[in-house]
């Protein structure tokens, strides 16, 4: 299926190596993530997915103790150089949490918050942009008439969907998704991968997930992490079908992980 | 081996019960005790001209320049003590978490709760009495704020750590800058919890009679006269609740120990208060 699809290189990983204090995570990473597919990245616990992931927003830096080196292209510009403009990169890469993380505020003030921070909007404009990202994240029919309810009394799998409208919200170019659905139920699990699907078409989406199964339903592409390194990458057609590295085929058939 | 009997056993654990709860209740009692007496003898003092009127008149008059007094050192060092002990805090939680300068600050705040308050009082007086060369208000103010200060730090930082950092996070990830995400959404995550720290600081202090002593000494007159003449407080000893307890007590006359225990009655219920807002405004927000 991503065969069809033209290949562009949204984030371009070179030599990324991470460290947290003395320990090294992440060893030598390379890989291409595509402009407007599904990357899944699948891997055993504690292998270095998530913490791949961190690096592209650079939301590592809130702990101190934690250091990237290496290069990460975003069409072409490394954003791990130190002139990068932390607000503007957040605003391109967003991400969505395994704990849904509604800010203390209510339903509409959560999306509106990100609004006003990066946009000069009136009031009717907020309001517009609010419902249209409600809308693009299947949450607008649910929450309609609870905009002004606080975003914490939302179910766990509506809280998931209001943080990703608060994502897309800010039109962001690449969404991060670091196990959206491993704190939500089935049924909130599966609106949350249809609306995966549906958002590819507009933006580059990197998903980390435990669930080998949503992996395969929902990306294009999937990469194989073990003990902080990449052992395969390619279609996800492929990587479930034909996997090259005997590591690759022991985890996705269960064996181990 | 031999086994222990299950009668001693059961003996021993139901003993350990009985004490543990006679320990635990003895707190309750004394607190009921306080509560009583002071109740009992306090209230006969009270009436209208103790509401009223000021201290000049002895047992004839009231404590109203005393409680006007109190609540402006209260206010002032409120507005002193509260936002250093919250910024303060901030920085523990936020900035200096696990560092050496922050364990640092920790630790002195720490000792800083334990200091004797007489002696943040003779500090003031020999810092901002002496070099102003007069008692008054503010002095008293300085000494409650200093005693407030490492009181709200350390709420602060203990609420605000409760913030979870996946909250941080996903305000950081949304391009927030860290003040923004601090004050718009880690501060509101936890603002019951803050201000139940400054209302606990507040009852805190109100009850301080050490650190008046030397600093806001005390006045039978209204602290400001007429009311707007509100930099009297600036430059003359100022009429406070603590300290005429302190003085009415003393005193041989019957009718002012009276009066001492009706100021301590609305000290005590202050505070009683003070504190059963905390729960209440702790509880609505657990709802």
């Amino acid at each position: 299926m991503a065969g069809e699809k033209q290949r562009d290189v949204k984030i371009s990983v070179r030599n990324l190596n991470f460290y947290y204090g003395g320990q090294k995570a992440l060893f030598n990473n390379n890989i291409n993530i595509y402009e407007k597919c599904v990357t899944a990245v699948i891997g055993p616990s504690g292998c270095g997915k998530s913490t791949h992931l961190r690096v592209y927003n650079r939301i590592y830096e809130l702990y101190r103790e934690q250091r990237a080196e290496g290069e990460v292209f975003l069409d072409g510009e490394n954003i791990l150089s130190p002139s990068t403009d932390l607000l503007e990169l957040r605003r391109k890469v967003g991400m969505i949490f395994q704990k849904p993380t509604p800010f203390p505020m209510s339903v509409f003030e959560n999306i509106a918050y990100g609004l006003r921070l990066h946009y000069k909007l009136g009031k009717g404009e907020i309001a517009e942009r609010v419902e249209k990202a409600l809308r693009a994240a299947a949450l607008w029919d649910e929450v309609k008439d609870k905009l002004n309810k606080p975003g914490m009394a939302l179910s766990g799998g509506q809280q998931q969907r209001l943080c990703i409208a608060r994502a897309i919200a800010i039109e962001p170019e690449v969404l991060l998704m670091d196990e959206p659905t491993s704190a939500i139920d089935p049924i909130g699990t599966s609106k949350i991968e249809d609306l995966v699907k549906e958002l590819e078409s507009q933006f580059t989406i990197v998903i980390v997930t435990h669930n080998m199964q949503q992996a395969a339903r929902i990306s294009d592409y999937t990469a194989f992490f073990f003990e902080g390194e990449i052992i395969e990458y390619g279609l996800t057609d492929e990587i479930f079908t034909n996997p090259k590295n005997k590591k690759t085929e022991e985890y996705i058939t269960g064996r181990f992980g | 081996m031999k086994k222990k009997g299950v009668i001693k056993r059961r003996f021993v654990d139901n003993v350990m019960k009985i004490v543990s709860f006679a320990a635990a209740m003895s707190g309750i009692f004394f607190l009921f005790w306080i509560l009583i007496v002071v109740f009992n003898r306090g209230f006969s003092a009270f009436n209208w001209k103790f509401f009223t009127q000021i201290s000049a008149d002895g047992a004839d008059g009231g404590v109203a320049n005393a409680v006007l007094g109190t609540a402006i050192i209260t206010i002032m060092a409120t507005g002193i003590g509260v936002p250093l002990g919250i910024l303060g805090g901030v920085f523990l939680s936020e900035f200096g978490r696990n560092s050496r300068l922050g364990n640092l600050i920790r630790f002195s705040a720490n000792v800083m709760m334990g200091m004797p308050s007489i002696i943040i009082g003779l500090f003031v007086y020999t810092m901002v009495v002496y070099s102003t060369k007069t008692f008054s208000g503010f002095a008293g103010a300085v000494s409650l704020a200093i005693i407030m200060f490492p009181v709200v730090l350390r709420t602060t930082e203990d609420m605000l750590c409760l913030v979870p950092n996946s909250l941080r996070e996903a305000a950081l990830a949304l391009g927030t800058p860290r003040w923004k995400a601090t004050l718009h959404i880690v501060f509101r995550a936890s603002k019951t919890g803050l201000l139940t720290g400054v209302l606990l600081a507040v009852a805190r202090v109100s009850g301080e009679t050490a650190p008046l002593l030397f600093t806001a000494l005390n006045s039978y007159f209204w602290p400001c006269d007429p009311w707007w003449r509100i930099w009297d407080v600036f430059s003359t000893p100022t009429p406070n609740l603590t300290v005429t307890i302190n003085d009415y007590a003393m005193s041989p006359f019957e009718g002012l120990n009276r009066m001492a225990w009706g100021a301590s009655l609305l000290i005590t219920a202050s505070v009683l208060l003070l504190n059963i807002m905390c729960r209440i405004i702790f509880r609505e927000d657990k709802r």
